[in-house]
């Protein structure tokens, strides 16, 4: 039912562009240890795109694949029709991808207001002699224009009253949003979210999928996913991929994998001998 | 200056108001909001041609003169420009509480008869979508905030900056017919209506004209000497007649600047930012605030907590005199004076309050004890009587005759008369229109001469002329014995505990009087941190032995104050119940300013209070809640219903 090429119209009205990113045949192996195996799939412009599948099915290490972080044995990763060579993570980020973590990476001393600063890091290039000179080296302006733009994400995600309170000092639901807040204030192309709603309660997961579905409606940001909760996953993506031992085992909009036979045995569980 | 204008002068209406300050001081600062981390401001001269563009815009998307406008939203500047385009073009403006779920948004949509609304958030528009069906007469939806709107459907909906870019690009076809409109404003045209919050019933419409809120606003300014530099934070909710004579009609009338906070979360740290000089806040709020601050002091070192103890017992013996300009000796205020240095000034500062010369305190009794705290600090904290039906203002108490028992003397214009049963009645130029197509409640307040029923019994005490208010009219009942009830009053000093947010007293018609009560999780859930008691929830900690104990005492010490009142030591509470879930609005226990609705509790927990009164050591009840987006869901709980020892009358007698 998709149009593989010329993208397509959601549900609720929105237009899906062509393929950003692309996995083509990628098997990845830690040693003996098959992670990932022979998967490919697409990511398209202006979508939600959700990763899911059991413990130990291989999502984060796609996941880590797509951002870069891996580098697999075979296949290639396609970034805007060319195959992407092997990059730094900061020449990925400057790239336009960004990414949180499953276990939250923060600088768990700095503000938060910091925190989302040090997102903007990619797009600054002041000098040390520049920054040294500040106001005369022109640093002060450039951090002014960046502030702003940090704030607009901070009233975004409606953090306001915790700007200026350490990262160690708050709880698990905030700091996911303010690693969120990292993240988008790198004006991401597409954003990677690693189990954006692990250990969350429903309200929290609520305030979260309200917020990815924002991003993905204001800024127009390309979203790929890994989730647990498969309520949320159903929910809030365009199109699903489904991976169970390393393998895809499932592809499509969240009806068509909730009706696939596949789908269904990896999460009951049968057998695996 | 306004203030030496004669009588209200060419101010007939707001908008003719908003034409003054423009010409006067256009330059000044109106409105200051913080977004994106900076104070952005407003000054006279732009506020008037953004609600010249709203008003434009408004009159092009087809609204008429006389047709009702809801405003929903926090405070917001743009919020009140849309109050002040209203008004201007001929509509009457009707400020909805934001918290309110769809079906009481509903009903007074429903009731005005709200042709547009304005809403300031996606989640306030969904409300308005949920029941418009219901609305017969609702056409146009306008929304402030974009987020998460584009996929709506926007035929009837329309955005905030759009209607005002329309009415800018209609300026030379529609400048005609708004001049033609704000000038057949006069004194008598409807200014505002406000919905009451109802304690009892359906919220009423309060109709208020211009003559109202302008005279209010007028004399209520020139009796606190309120200037053009003053700076007021505005962050109660819209829909309240405090908010709406203080964050508007006093700031037409002197053309203060009006700060709105960056949202409810921040208001603590843009209150220290701003440092308001006139600030209103209810009991609550000070109570909240030294709950705060006695937290963290008790978080302190061992050398602080020994000044501050040291200081602050001297504040209470002389910082009030001070502030009363009582004389004190010169020991005595060279001691207050470095305790200024050392700890009253940097503590006002971080409240907030350095540069509060008026403050006042209303809706509620507030603790002496809390009262005298922010006094002795040196802050000029006042109380002040009022209700929507009189514009606020009935009684308050001048600089320098300031009391926590009394509620002040009549403010200018008013006139107070104490019926035969107590209840207190007023006359003033604030005395509201009508309530909006409610003829027979409106007859049954306000009588011809003009006089209006507060509902609340009070007397005037003989040597000062001040106003004490005893209970709710409605509610001082009398028990199986005739003595006298009087719920609020025995409420009162429980809640002046911190560990006790909430408290509901029975007994009407009863042998004995019993009582709910609620913790205050903030006070409570810190000592149980510092005790080391691990709790899950709000209900395991209303649960806990050791809370209970701590809230017997408390009772016992009520009881004990309560037996040295001859005529009311009849409400000493007998057994109590820790309530399981607190108190809230969105249940319909209290009202949105937070005033318990005792008919409703009573039906609610009819089978808590029948526990209370047939000895059974312990209750199992259900109880319905609603959340915050309307959903319900339950809560079941077995509850400990507690004796408490009460000082017998005839011991009492005795003694004496």
């Amino acid at each position: 039912m998709l149009d593989q090429t010329e993208g397509y119209i959601t549900e609720d009205g929105r237009k899906i562009g062509g393929v950003v990113m692309e996995m083509k045949n990628i098997t990845l192996r830690f040693g003996g240890v098959v992670a990932i195996k022979d998967i490919s799939f697409d990511i398209r412009e202006g979508e939600i795109r959700a990763i899911i599948g059991p413990n130990g099915a291989g999502k984060s290490s796609m996941l880590n694949v797509i951002s870069g972080f891996y580098v697999p044995q075979e296949g290639e990763v396609w970034f805007r029709g060319a195959p992407r060579p092997q990059m730094k993570p900061y020449q990925v980020a400057q790239q336009g991808i960004a990414r949180t973590f499953q276990n939250i990476a923060l600088f768990e001393g700095m503000s938060v207001l910091d925190n989302v600063m040090t997102g903007r890091l990619t797009q600054m290039d002041a000098s040390l002699w520049k920054q040294a000179l500040w106001k005369w080296g022109g640093a002060e302006k450039e951090e002014v224009a960046n502030r702003e733009i940090a704030e607009k994400i901070i009233d975004f995600l409606e953090i306001q009253n915790i700007r200026k309170t350490p990262v160690a000092r708050l709880p698990y639901g905030l700091k996911k949003r303010v690693e969120l807040a990292r993240a988008l204030a790198a004006e991401p192309k597409l954003l990677l979210l690693d189990e954006p709603m692990a250990g969350m309660n429903v309200e929290e997961k609520e305030d979260m999928s309200r917020f990815i579905l924002d991003v993905n409606d204001e800024f127009g940001t390309t979203i790929a996913l890994i989730e647990h909760d498969m309520g949320v996953v159903m929910d809030l993506s365009d199109r699903v991929v489904v991976m169970d031992y390393g393998k895809k085992i499932g592809d499509g909009t969240p009806d068509e994998v909730r009706s696939n036979q596949d789908v269904i045995d990896a999460y009951l569980g049968v057998s695996h001998d | 200056m306004a203030q030496t204008h004669d009588g209200v002068g060419e101010g007939v209406s707001l908008p003719a108001l908003l034409k003054r300050n423009v010409r006067e001081f256009g330059s000044s600062p109106a409105y200051r909001e913080k977004e994106f981390g900076i104070w952005q401001s407003w000054t006279w001269a732009e506020t008037a041609d953004e609600i010249q563009a709203l008003a434009l815009g408004l009159i092009n998307l087809g609204v008429r003169e006389g047709d009702f406008i809801a405003v929903i939203g926090r405070n917001r500047p743009y919020l009140y420009w849309s109050i002040l385009a209203a008004e201007s073009v001929g509509a009457v403006p009707v400020p909805l509480y934001q918290d309110a779920v769809a079906e009481e948004m509903a009903y007074v949509l429903e009731h005005c008869g709200a042709r547009f609304v304005i809403a300031a958030d996606q989640e306030q528009v969904d409300k308005v979508i949920e029941v418009q069906d219901r609305l017969h007469q609702f056409e146009h939806l306008i929304y402030l905030d974009p987020r998460g709107m584009r996929k709506y459907d926007h035929t009837t909906l329309h955005e905030f900056s759009h209607v005002q870019a329309q009415g800018r690009a209609a300026h030379d076809e529609l400048i005609g017919e708004l001049e033609r409109r704000i000038a057949t404003l006069t004194l008598d045209s409807t200014c505002v209506m406000l919905y009451t919050s109802g304690t009892t019933g359906k919220p009423k419409g309060v109709v208020l004209s211009n003559r109202n809120v302008i005279e209010t606003a007028r004399a209520s300014s020139s009796f606190d000497k309120l200037k053009l530099d003053d700076e007021i934070l505005a962050y109660l909710p819209m829909a309240w007649v405090g908010d709406f004579i203080f964050s508007i009609g006093q700031a037409y009338w002197t053309g203060f600047c009006v700060n709105c906070p960056e949202s409810a979360d921040t208001m603590m740290t843009d209150l220290r930012e701003i440092g308001p000089t006139y600030y209103f806040a209810p009991p609550r709020v000070f109570e909240t605030q030294l709950t705060n601050v006695m937290i963290r002091m008790e978080d302190a070192g061992a050398f602080k907590q020994r000044m501050f103890k040291h200081f602050m017992d001297h504040a209470r013996k002389v910082g009030p005199k001070i502030l009363d300009g009582e004389p004190v000796g010169l020991m005595d205020r060279i001691k207050y004076a470095v305790g200024d240095m050392m700890i009253y000034g940097p503590l006002k500062n971080t409240l907030g309050f350095s540069r509060v010369r008026v403050g006042y305190t209303a809706g509620e009794a507030i603790g002496p004890e809390i009262f005298d705290f922010y006094r002795s600090l040196g802050i000029n904290l006042k109380q002040l009587y009022g209700q929507t039906e009189a514009t606020v203002f009935i009684t308050a108490q001048p600089d320098g005759q300031v009391r926590s028992d009394t509620v002040g003397v009549p403010s200018p214009g008013v006139e107070i008369r104490i019926a035969d049963n107590g209840e207190v009645f007023y006359r003033s130029p604030g005395v509201f229109v009508e309530y909006y197509k409610n003829p027979e409640s409106t007859a049954g307040t306000k009588d011809a001469e003009g006089w209006v029923a507060t509902g609340d019994a009070g007397f005037i005490e003989p040597d000062t002329g001040h106003l004490r208010i005893i209970d709710r009219a409605k509610d001082v009942g009398k028990m199986a014995d005739g003595a006298l009830f009087a719920p609020k009053y025995v409420e009162n000093k429980l809640k002046f505990f911190p560990n006790i947010l909430e408290a509901v007293v029975f007994g009407n018609g009863r042998d004995e009087c019993t009582a709910f009560i609620n913790i205050d999780l903030t006070a409570v859930g810190n000592w149980a941190e510092r005790n080391n008691i691990a709790y899950a929830s709000y209900q395991e900690l209303a649960g806990h032995p050791k809370v209970l104990e701590t809230i017997q005492s408390h009772v016992e010490e009520v009881n004990r104050s309560v037996a040295e009142d001859q005529m009311l030591s009849g409400c000493q509470v007998h057994r109590f119940v820790v309530l399981h879930k607190e108190l809230d609005a969105d249940d319909g226990e209290l009202t949105r300013t937070r005033k318990v609705r005792r008919r409703i509790i009573e039906d609610k927990y009819a089978d808590i209070i029948a526990a209370l009164y047939d000895g059974s050591p312990q209750v199992s009840t259900v109880t319905e809640v609603t959340y915050e987006d309307g959903r319900t869901g339950s809560i079941s709980a077995t509850l400990d219903v507690r004796d408490a020892p009460v000082v017998a009358l005839q011991q009492k007698m005795a003694a004496e």
